[in-house]
């Protein structure tokens, strides 16, 4: 039997490692990119478009040195600002300041031409600053709100539960990691490969929130149901054993969602390229959370052993 | 117990045997629908939002003038000869914005200009030859002679729906001002008895016969009330200027979208092949993973997944549900809820056949043990939906809303397909007593043996 409960020092570790690299992403972005995240049109207003290069001679193409290139060229067009990143086959994402259609298309053919390539815009989006500011105010507020919602309806659930606050704070805690060790992995992404957030991606948090939540109340009531009916006196070998219970649930439901994202990701579309890749990384993480991070917590509280959570501290077993 | 699930089954056969009916063919036309309403991301096409300038329109009558407009560019829009374009308003925080989709198109320049136009109904009389012209008459503004052409600039107010007293018939009644007086006495007189056309554009609207000099007030006869009613929206819809563009930093930009998005075509097509057969990769997956792990019970999650993808899928084309991208992953995510009741469902009663009970007991007790996890975890998720559907509206456009609708049903539909169709499946499979053997149900006996120490 695998002792999740004794081994929680290690898993606290790890998710320190992760916050504290996530961190580091958020610092480093914010002095190379100007903010945490790097911020798509839906947040900043302006224009991007998918560009469609296909090579004039069908020759092998390699996209990292035409990415390279195209920047270049854009730069001497004027417009040196722009982001642009590589969405595969050809495909490249170009968010830069507002301008209409018809200057989109002159930008277009264009490059076409100084690059010799056939170029097609597949896809054009304008937004407006004064949208974008809203944009990104309700994309805080959501997050907030569905964290809070959920926190409430957990302690509603568990209110049969001795101090049913402590499960859906320990809930909260485990989504919130999530949610931060998504945005620290989209924040190395932004600076790295030029990768940015938009609309979608608080969409696929959302999902990811509601996702992560799941496991944990699945976990939780069996918690629930083992103490309720238990004769073990001991809270953390209840909550190993309602560990132990679930672990198959939680593996199944995370490998056959698993499956079809990664599908999805490998062979998918290029617009929702990184929308799905939030998705994934919330089931790796919503899973392993939800065993190694929120049922650990509860035991934490439940002994007052706050000590505990520091790293190599002494196992009081 | 036993007929209650026969009736269940004949049920869910039923349902099942609809909703494919429905879907299969999928372009077959089943009330009224034929196919399934893409969004512009799968489809290709065009979406615009418009700021309005309601500056120059008192606070009460907003609300009547911009449905107004609405009607005046769903008229336009739909003059453009484009398949099931949607234009809708948006209130927001006292701000109105006009919302058009225009699926497939390829000339968004000319539905762009087409929208910028001001909305002013023109009134014409028939020359000779019988070609509609401009009604006009001669004005004095200002100490000087002008000739205007009678339009909705003049209505003093706005038009009024309403019922004659005394024949008890819907009724249009109008007030010119002061200019629109002269013209009105001018035109009418000449063209007593004669047809007087309202026309937006070049859209004929209509033309009601003049049956007297009209002055200052004037009535419209002969319309069903529902007429009377989108005949008065349209003429004071036009009746002031309000124009569609954006604010900027407290200044109107006229004509400039706040929002506009355009997808080609063929990145549309290419797009949905590519996810509908990654999805479908992955599903097989799925699928061959639920029967290798769970046996039987995974055999009947799957009939109940064939099920839930029928009936989903009716449900997008009958409803209609636009289908995007987004919208196909969270189809994707239900369905992992979907399946996640099922292993729920199935591991429960894995654990209460190792502890020695019969398979009809384990499947019981699998099935009230697993529903508080179920009802729990889905819960959270409604939450999720609610809270993105809510602020969808200014979040990335369409997006993000198509994601929390089809989650959201997706999650639904999927605590009824675990919750009575893989039960009822389950129930009439142990009851029949076709199959006893417990390995088919995943469980090996020596397993019991150890779990009974």
């Amino acid at each position: 039997m695998i002792d999740f409960v004794g081994r929680k020092q290690w898993f606290f570790l790890i998710s320190l490692i992760l916050v504290v690299i996530g961190i580091i992403s958020l610092v480093i972005s914010q002095i190379q990119v100007g903010a945490p995240l790097r911020l798509g049109t839906d947040f900043t207003g302006g224009t991007s478009m998918i560009l469609q290069f296909s090579p004039a001679d069908n020759l092998e193409v390699s996209w990292r040195d035409f990415q390279s290139k195209l920047r270049e060229e854009m730069a001497e067009l004027g417009y040196a600002e722009a982001t642009i990143q590589n969405a595969g086959e050809g495909n490249f994402i170009i968010h830069t300041r507002e301008i209409t259609p018809e200057e989109a298309r002159e930008l277009a053919e264009k490059l076409g031409e100084d690059l010799d390539f056939q170029v097609e815009i597949t896809d054009y989006y304008l937004v407006s600053g004064t949208v974008a500011a809203k944009t990104t105010r309700n994309a805080v507020i959501a997050v907030i709100i569905a964290a809070v919602a959920m926190m409430f309806y957990i302690v509603w659930a568990f209110r049969r539960m001795p101090s049913p606050f402590r499960w859906g704070t320990c809930a909260v805690i485990a989504l919130i990691h999530n949610v931060f060790i998504i945005i620290g992995i989209f924040s190395f992404l932004g600076w790295f490969a030029g990768v940015e957030i938009d609309a979608l991606f608080i969409t696929g948090l959302l999902a990811v929130v509601g996702y992560s939540i799941n496991n944990t109340v699945v976990v939780f009531d069996r918690i629930r149901e083992n103490v309720s009916r238990y004769i073990r006196p001991d809270f953390a070998e209840t909550v190993n054993d309602s560990l132990i219970d679930t672990l198959g649930r939680c593996l199944n439901t995370a490998l056959t969602t698993f499956f079809v994202l990664l599908a999805m990701l490998l062979f998918g579309g290029a617009t929702i390229h990184y929308f799905v890749l939030v998705l994934l990384l919330g089931v790796i993480i919503g899973t392993y959370s939800s065993i190694c991070i929120a049922s650990p917590l509860l035991v934490v509280w439940e002994r007052r052993e706050w000590r505990a959570l520091l790293p190599f501290t002494k196992r009081t077993a | 117990m036993r007929s209650r699930n026969v009736y269940l089954l004949i049920f869910i056969l039923a349902l099942f045997g609809f909703a494919l009916w429905s879907v299969v063919p999928l372009d077959r036309n089943v009330l009224g629908r034929d196919g399934l309403r893409l969004g512009l991301d799968l489809a290709g096409g065009s979406y615009l939002v418009y700021q309005a300038d309601v500056s120059d329109i008192e606070p009460d009558n907003r609300d009547e003038i911009m449905e107004g407009v609405k009607g005046v560019i769903e008229r336009r829009i739909n003059a453009l000869g484009i398949t099931e374009p949607v234009v809708q308003l948006q209130k927001q925080e006292g701000e109105y914005n006009i919302a058009i989709q225009l699926p497939g198109i390829a000339d968004i320049k000319k539905a762009k200009e087409t929208v910028g136009l001001f909305a002013v109904l023109e009134f014409r009389e028939q020359d000779e030859a019988g070609n509609w012209t401009p009604a006009t008459g001669v004005v004095t503004v200002n100490g000087e002679e002008k000739e205007l052409i009678l339009s909705s600039r003049y209505f003093k107010e706005n038009t009024i729906p309403t019922v004659d007293q005394t024949t008890g018939k819907p009724l249009l009644i109008f007030y010119w001002d002061e200019i629109g007086q002269q013209l009105s006495k001018q035109i009418t007189t000449r063209l007593l008895g004669k047809p007087l056309a309202i026309f937006l554009g070049d859209e004929l609207i209509m033309a009601p016969t003049v049956k007297g000099v009209i002055e200052d007030r004037g009535q419209i006869e002969n319309l069903s009330l529902a007429d009377a009613q989108e005949l008065s929206r349209l003429l004071n819809a036009g009746r002031i200027d309000v124009p569609l563009g954006r604010w900027v930093e407290g200044e109107f930009e006229p004509s400039v979208p706040l929002y506009e998005r355009t997808v080609d075509a063929t990145l549309g097509q290419d797009s949905i092949q590519k996810s509908i057969l990654a999805a479908g990769i992955g599903i097989a997956l799925l699928l061959i993973f639920m029967i290798l792990y769970y046996r039987l019970p995974g055999l009947v999650a799957c009939l109940s997944l064939a099920v839930y993808g029928a009936v989903l899928l009716a449900i997008f084309k009958l409803v209609p549900i636009t289908l995007t991208l987004p919208g196909l992953a969270g189809f994707i995510v239900s369905l992992g809820m979907a399946v996640d009741a099922n292993v729920l469902i199935f591991e429960r009663m894995k654990e209460e056949l190792r502890g020695g009970r019969s398979v009809g007991a384990a499947a019981e007790a699998g099935f009230n043990r697993a529903w508080t996890a179920i009802r729990d975890s889905n819960i959270t998720t409604f939450i999720a939906c609610i809270v993105l559907f809510w602020l969808g509206g200014t979040l990335g456009a369409l997006m993000v809303r198509g994601f929390a609708l089809i989650l959201f049903i997706g999650v639904a539909l999927s605590m009824f397909t675990a919750i009575v169709v893989t039960r009822t499946f389950l129930r009439l499979i142990i009851g029949s007593q076709v199959v006893t053997n417990l390995s088919a149900y995943g469980v090996t006996p020596s397993q019991i043996v150890r779990n009974a120490k």
